[in-house]
């Protein structure tokens, strides 16, 4: 194709992704190299049905000349990233020199809201994403294997958990899991332990949250592993079948490296979709227990009354630099198998 | 005061005859718009004034919707402002104060408050800000068979005498876990925080300043008493806001809990629970703690605001609308929706609760500009302590360095 067309081909879609997700992208950033100004604050005395108190307020008039002055907030630079809530350089400094050990240590930096979250949106992501590819997997080779008059019933079975909006899924659960609840009263019955609770322990949670991942993720695996599975060429599988490959070697030799290319794909998809875990842990009140990157940014923006913009922004570009960290070798894999095939 | 009100409710019914009064509704023509909350309460108010004012009005519209909280900065911005009014709380008060979007009401209380008595203004350095209608606190629930069955006698006053009689209860056999409070992380962990906290006597920032001051005996007491209280709660007490304490209260499942007062009457109403439960549950005053005097627990209140960005017609309109609800015949048809301190009230056992609890001079949530965040800040950082995971020294110091992390953002400390 000329240059000149493709350009004109790409057109509309480059202006919106750059309306839409480039300038976005681009003014969260500024957005979280600036704070707010200072609050002029003037003490007040507050009354009420309850009786009066000495308070503090803040003086509008003066904070808002500030504002007024300089509408984007007092300049920060990288302040923000580097705070306690983020990145926490000090405190991780600290943290390493007055450590004894490394136990210690990571003990001290799990306490830093920022990386516990971290913690637990990697170990989400890492155990989340295997597990849906290769259940998906399994599960599509199944129902493609089922004699035709079941093959409908399945899928459409098999995309139940697609079609629940994840809010909704993860509550029911929620409920299946309380101590009155289906799940959890079981649980309870077979340890014998009448305090036995799944939301009291933090693996017990971090379990919930995995499995429920793994079930409402399930499907778009399967989906697209399914259609793929229609596309593998039976001349090369009646070859194989020839040359005496068994089932299990036809699986591993030629469907799968036929589905490679799809296998990036979900891959690339899933540590997206799973790096930003965010409603179960609503759903499931499991702060406590854990909390994701995309919890901090809604915690930040909602909790307290004033949204804190540049923490949310800060997080939020930090987990798009994460992503693509993650990404990286999937697309690195990518981009040889497209200049190979160019060749 | 609290009680002095209630009781000269029959004059006030008296002087107004429901069919001689006429709502004075202010200026003509104008469009009303109230944000509020959703629960049955402000439903009752709002609707009142709708059905005095709307045939003056040019609109009469009003979202009750439980985010009215996180939209209300946003949707009072602009000018002309999405809506006139929002009927708000302490801590919403100070949210929308913080960004001058509510207006001093003094010339309007002038007008037409002829009715409203003085102590339901909210005073901010002489300016009028909000005119409250009902309280409403966290207070005691006890069930009086259970703790009479253990051998507790009479109704907890203190939080030590909670947790005796919990242990009692547990020894007894009874139940294991016969505590329920409000402690799911966030929001309702922090307000048990400054609940106890303010029943220890103490102060959330250093007077006149930003600068926290939690990290004090009195904040590693009232995390000592958390920790015990939470030894008895239910196991999921992390997970637990209102509905699940009402819910396990309701099926008979706690002997004591510590609950919001607005839940006194959906608790002893004859739906969704037992006999055995409604007839045995009394509700008492939050309890004190520690030797303390005055009850463990934060009072609010609701009332109405006016926004600043309309105009003086429209505020004019929408005031008078709302206060002309705010009679004892709104009061004595919703007696049992709320607290209300208004005239006509009759407290019955569902307000009894709230009532000793402001009697006993419980402080009023603090009405502090950077409040918020400290609350955030408490929400987030002290669960680790009540699952055993850190000390309590550990925990006020990671509130703190969480808070002062966010007020610099905000700019409340340099």
């Amino acid at each position: 194709m000329k240059h000149r067309t493709f350009f004109w081909f790409i057109l509309p879609t480059l202006t919106a992704m750059i309306l839409f997700i480039a300038l976005p992208i681009v003014s969260v950033f500024v957005q979280s190299l600036f704070v707010e100004h200072e609050q002029v604050l003037v003490v007040t005395e507050n009354c009420g049905p309850f009786g009066c108190t000495e308070a503090t307020a803040v003086d509008v008039e003066a904070t808002e000349k500030l504002r007024a002055d300089q509408p984007l907030g007092q300049f920060n630079g990288l302040g923000t990233y580097t705070n306690r809530s983020h990145l926490a350089f000090s405190e991780v400094g600290e943290a390493w020199s007055s450590s004894a050990s490394f136990g210690e240590f990571w003990s001290n930096v799990y306490n830093l809201p920022f990386y516990s979250a971290l913690a637990f949106t990697l170990a989400y992501t890492a155990v989340v994403t295997p597990l849906v590819l290769i259940l998906g997997m399994a599960i599509a080779v199944g129902v493609n294997n089922l004699p035709g008059m079941l093959k409908g019933l399945a899928i459409f079975v098999s995309l139940l958990p697609f079609l629940v909006t994840p809010l909704v899924g993860s509550l029911i659960l929620f409920w299946m899991v309380d101590s009155d609840g289906v799940i959890g009263a079981t649980i309870q019955r077979i340890f014998n332990d009448p305090s036995l609770s799944l939301k009291a322990s933090t693996a017990l949670t971090w379990t919930m949250l995995m499995v429920y991942g793994v079930w409402h993720t399930l499907p778009f695996s399967f989906i697209t592993f399914y259609a793929g599975l229609q596309t593998v060429p039976e001349d090369t599988m009646e070859a194989a079948q020839i040359d005496g490959a068994s089932k299990w070697q036809r699986m591993i030799h030629v469907v799968v490296p036929h589905l490679m290319p799809l296998v990036s794909f979900v891959t690339l998809m899933l540590i997206m979709d799973n790096f930003r875990v965010f409603e179960p842990i609503v759903s499931f009140k499991a702060e406590a227990h854990a909390q994701s990157l995309s919890w901090i940014i809604y915690n930040d923006l909602r909790e307290s009354g004033n949204p804190l913009y540049a923490s949310a922004g800060a997080t939020s570009l930090i987990t798009i630099i994460l992503v693509v960290i993650l990404m990286t070798p999937v697309l690195i894999r990518t981009w040889r198998d497209f200049t190979r095939k160019s060749h | 005061m609290f009680l002095r009100k209630l009781a000269t409710v029959t004059t006030f019914v008296g002087l107004m005859g429901s069919a001689a009064y006429a709502a004075n509704c202010g200026p003509e023509g104008q469009s009303i718009r109230i944000l509020a909350s959703d629960f049955p309460a402000i439903h009752a108010v709002a609707g009142a004034a709708e059905a005095n004012c709307a045939s003056g009005a040019s609109d009469f519209a009003t979202n009750h919707t439980t985010e009215a909280r996180s939209i209300m900065n946003a949707a009072l911005t602009p000018n002309p402002s999405e809506y006139s009014s929002v009927i708000l709380a302490n801590a919403t008060l100070t949210q929308l104060m913080n960004d001058g979007l509510v207006r001093p009401l003094n010339d309007l209380v002038e007008k037409y408050g002829e009715n409203i008595s003085p102590n339901l203004l909210i005073t901010i350095d002489g300016n009028i800000m909000a005119v409250a209608f009902m309280a409403n606190s966290q207070h005691l629930f006890s069930r009086k068979d259970i703790l009479e069955q253990a051998g507790f006698e009479g109704i907890p006053a203190t939080y030590e005498e909670v947790i005796e009689a919990a242990k009692m209860i547990r020894e007894a056999g009874i139940m294991e876990h016969p505590i329920v409070i409000n402690m799911q992380t966030g929001w309702n962990l922090a307000e048990v925080f400054n609940m106890i906290y303010l029943g220890h006597g103490g102060e959330f920032f250093e007077p006149g300043s930003a600068e926290p001051s939690i990290n004090n005996e009195k904040g590693l007491a009232t995390l000592e008493t958390m920790k015990a209280i939470a030894e008895y709660a239910h196991p999921d007490h992390l997970t637990h806001a209102s509905n699940e304490t009402q819910g396990l209260w309701e099926s008979g499942q706690a002997a004591l809990g510590v609950m919001w007062g607005s839940r006194g009457s959906p608790i002893l109403d004859d739906e969704g629970s037992t006999e055995e439960v409604t007839s045995n549950t009394v509700l008492s005053g939050a309890p004190t703690v520690g030797g303390g005097s005055i009850p463990s627990a934060t009072l609010w209140w609701d009332g109405i605001s006016i926004a600043t960005n309309v105009s003086d017609e429209e505020a004019e309109a929408t005031f008078a609308a709302l206060v002309s609800a705010l009679t004892p015949e709104m009061v004595s048809a919703n007696n049992d929706d709320a607290v209300w301190l208004l005239d006509g009230f009759t407290p019955g056992p569902a307000a009894a609760g709230v009532a000793q609890t402001a009697q006993g001079g419980a402080k009023p949530y603090p009405m502090i500009p950077q409040m918020g965040l400290l609350h955030a800040a408490l929400g987030t950082e002290l669960s680790d302590f009540i699952k055993g995971d850190e000390s309590a020294e550990q925990a006020l110091a990671d509130v703190e360095s969480a808070y002062r992390t966010s007020a610099k953002e905000a700019g409340f400390l340099q």
